[in-house]
């Protein structure tokens, strides 16, 4: 027997040993990497109706949807304003006001600082609301605006929009 | 030193049998009883058994707590309470573990400016302090995962703003994120999870230790010359002489964790921690551990997410190559008139990072922090090459005796460079 065509088909056996088993290794590991992932019972918490009948104009309620905080503000005429005369040009996540809400007064943000997840001030009429009056995260000194769209600060992106729709004129149904 | 083959032979029949069949006494004999350890070795020798004794503490100390502590969002603060006040001297082992975790961090920043003061990580030992950086990256994944335990404003905050570190890597850093949390935010899983993990990392640590010590007791400890072990005069057996050194800087530090322990329990805890977590409010200032914070301060000195994090992850990196970075090859500072100076500011200097990195990042404290990232990096990238190229080093001691003789003044040339080539 000359030693080439053995010493080849020993290559190939190694060779395909150490695929099979590397495949069955990672099949094996898959599992356990994919249980880490959110449960079903976690991904079914979907929808959270809202009562929005008693917010008065300049007012903010905060509500848990998905274990985050959401924003549900009843803007002002002033605020309105000062949301669509933005240049678009100037913002670091350019998105003009009308495709950020449904209604002009009803402005509904998941309020998650974008950059590492804090939840910004400005909820309250005591909070501080930034120099752009909209909120302030006071972890890393974040400014949005009356829109919900990063104005300063290290934020790469704009305060996000959930998926909502209005069930009547007092209820939101969010998610 | 060097292994015989031939089975040692004990007075004691058991040890005897034992030795035969696993030869475990004569290794524990060589390693620790006839150890050579050169005998200029000052008391910053003495950090490494300081943190191994620390990290058996943390262990014990750590496995009663979680015999009385419950993993649970809605259970895990008032478990931490009722340690704290029912369970018959919970106080005192969760002041021992939380106490010492710091102390522990004191221990391993002390030995590690010990290494770079000395270059202690220079040739033979380069692998050894891969080690070393790999255990302490163990020892703050170790540390973040425990403080998210108690539930507090503190835990529940710090864990989001490190879990959202991640979703700053491009395409799959928000699916990542989500990954390691379990959940959408912070939650029941997240919290499961960090205590397993929290659990089983202390022995990974205690298995990388045993790597660092083995490693470090193959070419021998490096000493305050920072010159090879010449002749058995330059030595002396580890038994008795440094054990009873290493007892007495025990003992040291034994009172000064106890006055801790018993008089400041929380100087350097978060009263935020102390409330509840609470997922809709924010506290006005999030801090990090003390410990982690000159690498906090890094991160927020950056004006851009990614950028931040990259650097940050980037300032722990980049010990790993140290030992390449360094074209000296004197290892002791005391022999390096230039580079001992950059040397010293650059532990001033991260001492510095971690000041501001507790303070809000703004005005001052964010200028200070960018001026300190730049010597960070400079101090690494620029300086450590450049200075081992320019710098004309002091004559080194013939041997570690003749640092007592005071000789050494014909040898320009380090002994260790002769012996490498």
């Amino acid at each position: 027997m000359s030693e080439k065509p053995d010493s080849k088909r020993r290559d190939f056996l190694q060779l395909s040993t150490i695929s099979i088993g590397a495949v069955g290794t990672a099949a094996f590991i898959w599992p356990f990497l994919k249980s880490m992932n959110p449960a079903e019972d976690t991904l079914a918490l979907g929808t959270t109706e809202v009562d929005i009948s008693l917010i008065e104009e300049g007012q903010s309620i905060t509500v848990k949807w998905r274990g985050k905080p959401v924003f549900i503000r009843k803007r002002t005429k002033d605020e309105i304003d000062e949301a669509k005369t933005v240049n678009i040009a100037d913002l670091k996540d350019p998105e003009e006001d009308i495709n950020r809400v449904k209604k002009d007064e009803w402005l509904v943000l998941v309020g998650v600082c974008t950059h590492l997840g804090c939840v910004p001030l400005g909820q309250k009429l005591t909070d501080s609301k930034g120099e752009y009056n909209g909120w302030y995260c006071p972890c890393h000194g974040s400014h949005y605006d009356t829109s919900g769209r990063i104005r300063k600060g290290p934020a790469p992106e704009n305060l996000a929009v959930p998926p909502y729709s209005f069930l009547n004129d007092t209820t939101i149904k969010i998610g | 030193m060097s292994g015989n083959s031939e089975p040692r032979k004990y007075k004691n029949p058991v040890l005897n049998w034992i030795e035969f069949r696993l030869p475990i006494i004569s290794y524990f004999q060589k390693e620790y009883g006839e150890y050579p350890m050169p005998k200029n070795c000052n008391y910053f020798w003495s950090f490494g058994a300081l943190a191994t004794i620390t990290l058996i503490t943390m262990i014990v100390s750590g496995i009663f707590l979680a015999m009385n502590y419950t993993p649970h969002t809605e259970m895990a603060f008032d478990s931490v309470e009722r340690i704290m006040r029912d369970v018959n001297y919970g106080w005192l082992l969760r002041y021992i573990h939380s106490n010492g975790a710091s102390f522990f961090f004191i221990i391993v920043f002390i030995h590690i400016v010990r290494a770079m003061y000395y270059g202690s990580y220079k040739y033979p030992r380069e692998l050894n302090w891969i080690l070393g950086v790999f255990i302490f990256l163990l020892m703050m994944a170790t540390s973040f995962l425990g403080y998210t335990l108690p539930w507090g404003q503190m835990s529940y905050w710090g864990a989001t703003v490190i879990t959202n570190l991640f979703s700053a890597i491009p395409i799959v850093g928000e699916g990542l994120k989500t990954w390691l949390l379990g959940d959408y935010t912070v939650g029941n899983a997240t919290l499961n999870r960090f205590f397993a993990l929290h659990y089983v990392l202390p022995f990974v640590i205690f298995g990388v230790v045993g790597l660092h010590v083995a490693a470090v007791h193959v070419h021998g400890s490096n000493n305050p010359a920072g010159i090879d072990i010449r002749s058995k005069n330059d030595t002396v057996n580890f038994f008795p002489y440094m054990l009873i050194k290493d007892t007495i800087a025990v003992c040291v530090f034994g009172v000064l964790i106890s006055a801790v322990i018993f008089f400041g329990p929380n100087l350097m805890a978060e009263v935020d921690n102390y409330i509840p977590a609470d997922p809709l409010v924010t506290p006005a200032h999030i801090v990090p551990n003390w410990y982690l914070a000159p690498f906090y301060a890094i991160l927020r000195a950056v004006p851009d997410k990614l950028g931040g994090v990259l650097l940050m992850f980037g300032a722990i990196a980049i010990l790993f190559v140290l030992p390449w970075l360094d074209t000296s090859k004197v290892r002791s500072c005391n022999f390096r008139p230039m580079y001992k100076w950059f040397m010293m500011l650059f532990f001033v200097n991260f001492f510095v990072l971690g000041y501001v990195g507790m303070l809000p990042a703004e005005g001052l404290y964010l200028l200070i922090a960018r001026i300190g990232l730049v010597y960070y990096f400079g101090f690494f990238l620029i300086i450590t090459p450049f200075i081992g190229w320019i710098e004309k080093p002091k004559a080194l001691p013939l041997s570690i005796s003749d640092v007592y003789l005071g000789g050494g003044k014909e040898a320009p040339v380090p002994v260790s460079e002769k012996e490498i080539h």
